[in-house]
């Protein structure tokens, strides 16, 4: 995506790579412009954290990426390739050969996203029998549900053969994200957006969920877009991340380049802000300020507002700026503001 | 945290049970009776000026003892003293009347404001219930207590809906210290926040402390937010505290296997090695049957066999800190 690249990167060709997109929603306030200008690629094999608050604009780029932007919104304008495939040019038959087999998504909240009035085994078989190549043509139907008990077992649920004809709601919220990465993994993807997976679990089985993550790319092969608001999450779990803020990415690279050197000024912000168990002296600095509203921006940087080193020449369409071996950030007193 | 002074909240072997399937229909029908021990006989105090900072898993309970101390809920037994009286059965009007001192913090600034009512309203709402001013003072001490938690009297007016999430915690906390009270629940108070409104919230807590002496009993099931507003630390697994202590020495040298692992599953954003990771299996079990012995046995990767049988109780160990756990080097 820029001059400056790791060894980790130049060698492979993106699985995933998108330019300048834009994807906007028509309200009656105004046109808010949720994603505004992203450049993103994601590599075979690699996890790439994507991490802003919310309205950043992180789950947004990737209901595009995905082709499920909520209408009225749409994408405007940008590229988006897939394994050679040209995402924005797709009808909805190729949505559907593509969604779930080769890229597959789980939502932030798993209660809302399973249906209710079928078993875990229905909402498994549903995604294999649609999508699965490689099922025998007699027996269909037992293969699928082989498959469905042998990918429930993958992802930890005790005693698969008699769970999976249970509903959604016989099981508790660990186990209802793990069905829905199970649903998601089942045609063994390409590519895992993985949204907020584990902010309505507790830390203890969050950490279970991110390792299954974690071990499930490793043995499949597959990249995985771990989207989240929890920098230690992205430190644990991501190989390289980008920070998101008000529709932009403005920081990206090495995740531990990135947190060890953040350059701009709301990254660092918002490592200052995460309170460490491992220095309860260092003070939680709050960032001052609210995010902007996303309508009509442009003209400026978007940090202007609540940023310590502001200038008059930040009064401008900032844009991204190579800042060392892969890492690039968006912000033009990057010298100024870490001395 | 001073040793000698007398606490300004002390409970003692509280315990909350509901009853389930106790209804007419139930019973017609012959239901077993269930009981849900969500705080199972629980003793801790809490002493004027600090915050205990109270963590565990959803569905622990945690929420349940903090509203149960407030007699939100009534306990089934035990008791609860507030700076040194007994309130466990105070009658219904003279708790209304001390409720002036105590007041909690809810998690969802959403969910817990009125959204027909303005913001002055809402805020000037407990001086006029609790008869303390005079109609014409209640907007002069609501505009000062809106400035105080970073809002302004041109807000006055204003509805819910017309703020953001940080901004109607900010009137959820304005609301809970007008009537100036000493004890204060923060029951979640960030954890429906973004992290950088997370820590603005969290540092005007923090001065709102020191400026008007409040003591806190902080729930979150954040342990980094916990750790940074606790002076000390209670852990609480299926209706019990298993640990509690000093919030420093707890988060170093965590005692209990269950703290342990919640500790060690934080993901920590610092490289540095790595805390030895504490992995549990399986999920909370049911809290309506609650596993014999230590609640703890059937997740704990060091469980012997007097686990299964023999219920541990707090007890003292190695610094100020008190855990309940049968095992030697824990």
């Amino acid at each position: 995506m820029h001059s400056t690249r790791s060894s980790v990167t130049e060698m492979s060709t993106p699985l995933l790579s998108i330019r300048g997109l834009k994807t906007c929603f028509p309200t009656r306030a105004g046109l808010v412009t949720a994603v505004d200008g992203v450049d993103l690629d994601v590599y075979p094999g690699e996890c790439l954290g994507i991490v802003g608050e919310s309205g950043s604009g992180k789950s947004v780029t990737f209901a595009s990426v995905i082709g499920l932007v909520r209408s009225p919104g749409y994408v405007a304008d940008g590229s988006m390739q897939f394994d050679g495939i040209d995402l924005r040019g797709l009808n909805a038959d190729g949505w559907r050969t593509l969604r779930g087999r080769d890229i597959a998504m789980t939502m932030q909240d798993a209660l809302t996203a399973l249906n209710p009035a079928l078993t875990v085994a229905e909402q498994i078989e549903e995604v294999l029998l649609a999508h699965a190549t490689d099922l025998p043509r007699r027996g269909r139907r037992d293969a699928a549900r082989a498959r469905a008990i042998e990918m429930l077992r993958l992802v930890g649920i005790p005693a698969p053969d008699k769970r999976i004809d249970d509903y959604p709601h016989q099981f508790s919220g660990g186990m209802r994200q793990r069905i829905m990465i199970a649903i998601a993994l089942s045609c063994r993807p390409k590519l895992l957006i993985a949204d907020e997976p584990t902010t309505a679990l507790d830390v203890t089985i969050q950490a279970q969920v991110l390792d299954l993550i974690s071990d499930l790319r490793r043995e499949l092969g597959m990249s995985v877009v771990l989207i989240t608001h929890d920098l230690g999450i992205v430190a644990e779990h991501t190989d390289r991340v980008a920070v998101m803020y008000a529709g932009q990415i403005v920081e990206a690279g090495v995740t531990r380049e990135l947190i060890d050197r953040p350059r701009h000024p709301y990254t660092r912000g918002l490592i200052g802000l995460i309170p460490r168990l491992s220095d309860l002296d260092a003070p939680i600095k709050p960032i001052e300020g609210q995010v902007p509203e996303l309508i009509g921006l442009g003209g400026t940087c978007r940090f202007y507002d609540r940023c310590d080193f502001r200038a008059s020449r930040c009064r401008t369409d900032i844009p991204m700026e190579a800042a060392g071996l892969d890492h690039q950030v968006r912000c033009v007193r990057v010298e100024e503001s870490l001395q | 945290m001073n040793e000698t002074q007398s606490p300004l909240l002390d409970v003692r072997n509280l315990e909350k049970v509901y009853h389930l399937n106790s209804g007419l229909l139930q019973r017609i029908a012959r239901q077993p009776a269930l009981n849900l021990r969500a705080v199972d006989k629980v003793s801790f105090s809490v002493n004027a000026g600090e915050t205990l900072g109270l963590i565990g898993e959803s569905g622990c309970g945690k929420s349940t003892l903090a509203r149960t101390v407030l007699r939100l809920h009534e306990p089934t037994s035990g008791s609860i003293t507030f700076d040194g009286r007994d309130i466990t059965k105070l009658p219904h009007r003279e708790m209304t009347a001390l409720r002036r001192r105590m007041q909690i913090i809810f998690q969802d600034p959403y969910a817990s404001l009125n959204p027909r009512k303005s913001v002055e309203e809402i805020v000037g709402l407990p001086l006029s219930l609790h008869r303390i001013a005079q109609r014409s003072e209640i907007r002069d001490r609501v505009v000062a207590m809106l400035e105080s938690v970073g809002l302004k009297s041109s807000h006055l007016g204003r509805f819910p809906h017309q703020f953001s999430g940080g901004q109607r915690q900010r009137i959820g906390i304005a609301r809970a210290l007008i009537l100036n009270p000493s004890f204060v629940v923060c029951d979640e108070p960030v954890s429906a926040l973004d992290v950088s409104v997370q820590a603005q919230i969290i540092a005007l807590l923090g001065s709102l402390k020191r400026e008007l002496g409040l003591t806190y009993l902080f729930i979150s099931h954040d342990i980094g937010v916990i750790g940074h507003v606790s002076d000390r630390i209670a852990v609480m697994y299926l209706g019990d505290i298993v640990e509690i202590g000093p919030a420093r020495e707890l988060l170093r040298a965590p005692q209990h296997p269950y703290t342990r692992a919640l500790l060690s599953a934080v993901p920590q954003i610092d490289a540095g090695p790595k805390r030895e990771r504490v992995k549990l299996s399986g999920d909370l079990p049911s809290p309506l049957a609650p596993p014999p012995g230590c609640k703890f046995h059937t997740r704990c990767p060091f469980a012997v066999e007097r686990c299964r049988q023999e219920t541990p109780a707090l007890r003292k160990v190695a610094g100020q800190g008190m855990v309940a756990c049968h095992l030697e080097q824990a």
